[in-house]
């Protein structure tokens, strides 16, 4: 088998697991968007084409307030600008040999779980890894959504509870491992929930929308980290 | 009153762009040391802050959340794959919620 399908399959396993978070997660978009008056299409056409979950909640409500196209774009850069972040860290990963359109490609499937996933991979990143995830992740989203707009009862709520913590369960499976032999990694995962739970639990914080909390934590735990604990060279791949 | 798929399209360009833009100008490996760091650092604190203490919340059961996060810590902690990760937590709230939730 080739370099190339041996990356893709592999990318097809691990999305496995994000196709069925999203699937639980998409599908109460299908149900929102089709009470907030959207057509089955519409609804569909709008999972396919952004692949975010808080961007494409928060659109819907701009939608019904009937607001300006402007509004829409700033509320979407707001909530969504986190992915520039992540694309700049996955930027990072990327040979420099590679060809370069792959990178056009590559930027649509930069969600939070697709980045989570192939930016913890040893090495470089192939393009064709990224591609298996899209390919696992992008039908588990549009079809939960169809579901969902389609017949709100079809998914029995016992079954979407439990498909909620898929992604979850991933998110600890992808940084775990690599903070048992790093002592810094494992302070920061540490520092970051606790701070994810200050900003959960404290009222005036608790106000900040989700995109927001993600960057300011970032920018400051991880550029505190990156002050205390500069990663020396041949450590960059632990 | 704007059409639903002008809208789509607002959304989709806005949110392409922002993942896009990054991906293509920086084609080049850097090598400023705190930027490497700090680069390096932030899907950790990134996927930390998304799952804790949501995953507390995600479920129709404070307590089958907490299992899902215990299952998940331990499993993960032992390497084991994303998918079994996620399979176990997944199956932790559902087994649990046939008790806790009518």
């Amino acid at each position: 088998m080739s370099d190339r399908s041996i990356q893709f399959r592999s990318g097809i396993v691990d999305g496995i697991p994000i196709a069925l978070g999203y699937l639980a997660v998409s599908f109460t978009f299908g149900i929102m968007a089709g009470d907030a008056g959207l057509s089955v299409a519409e609804a569909v056409v709008l999972s396919f084409t952004n692949l975010t979950s808080a961007g494409q909640f928060a659109g819907l409500g701009v939608m019904q307030a009937e607001a300006s196209f402007a509004e829409m774009a700033l509320t979407q850069l707001v909530i969504n600008l986190r992915y520039c972040l992540m694309s700049c860290s996955l930027s990072q990963k990327l040979s420099p040999k590679m060809p370069f359109f792959h990178r056009f490609l590559i930027a649509y499937g930069v969600t939070d779980e697709i980045f989570g996933v192939s930016v913890c991979r040893e090495g470089t990143l192939s393009p064709w890894y990224s591609y298996g995830l899209i390919s696992a992740a992008v039908p588990g989203w549009t079809i939960g959504t169809l579901l969902g707009a389609v017949s709100g009862n079809l998914l029995p709520q016992r079954l979407l509870s439990a498909l909620s913590v898929a992604l979850y369960g991933m998110f600890l499976a992808v940084i775990l491992p690599p903070a048992r032999e790093n002592k810094v990694l494992m302070g920061i995962i540490l520092v970051s929930m606790a701070a994810s739970l200050l900003f959960a639990a404290v009222p005036v914080l608790s106000g900040i929308s989700s995109g927001f909390k993600i960057i300011i934590l970032t920018v400051l735990i991880a550029g505190g980290a990156a002050f205390l604990f500069p990663v020396k060279e041949e450590k960059t791949d632990v | 009153m704007y059409s639903v798929f002008g809208y789509i399209a607002v959304m989709a360009a806005v949110t392409y762009l922002i993942r896009m833009i990054p991906l293509v100008l920086l084609k080049k490996e850097i090598t400023n040391t705190w930027v490497k760091s700090f680069l390096f650092y932030v899907p950790y604190v990134t996927l930390a802050v998304m799952t804790f203490p949501a995953i507390l919340e995600a479920t129709d059961s404070l307590i089958s959340g907490a299992a899902a996060l215990l299952v998940a810590v331990v499993l993960a902690y032992r390497g084991k794959s994303l998918i079994q990760v996620a399979a176990a937590a997944c199956a932790a709230v559902f087994v649990l919620e046939l008790f806790l939730v009518r």
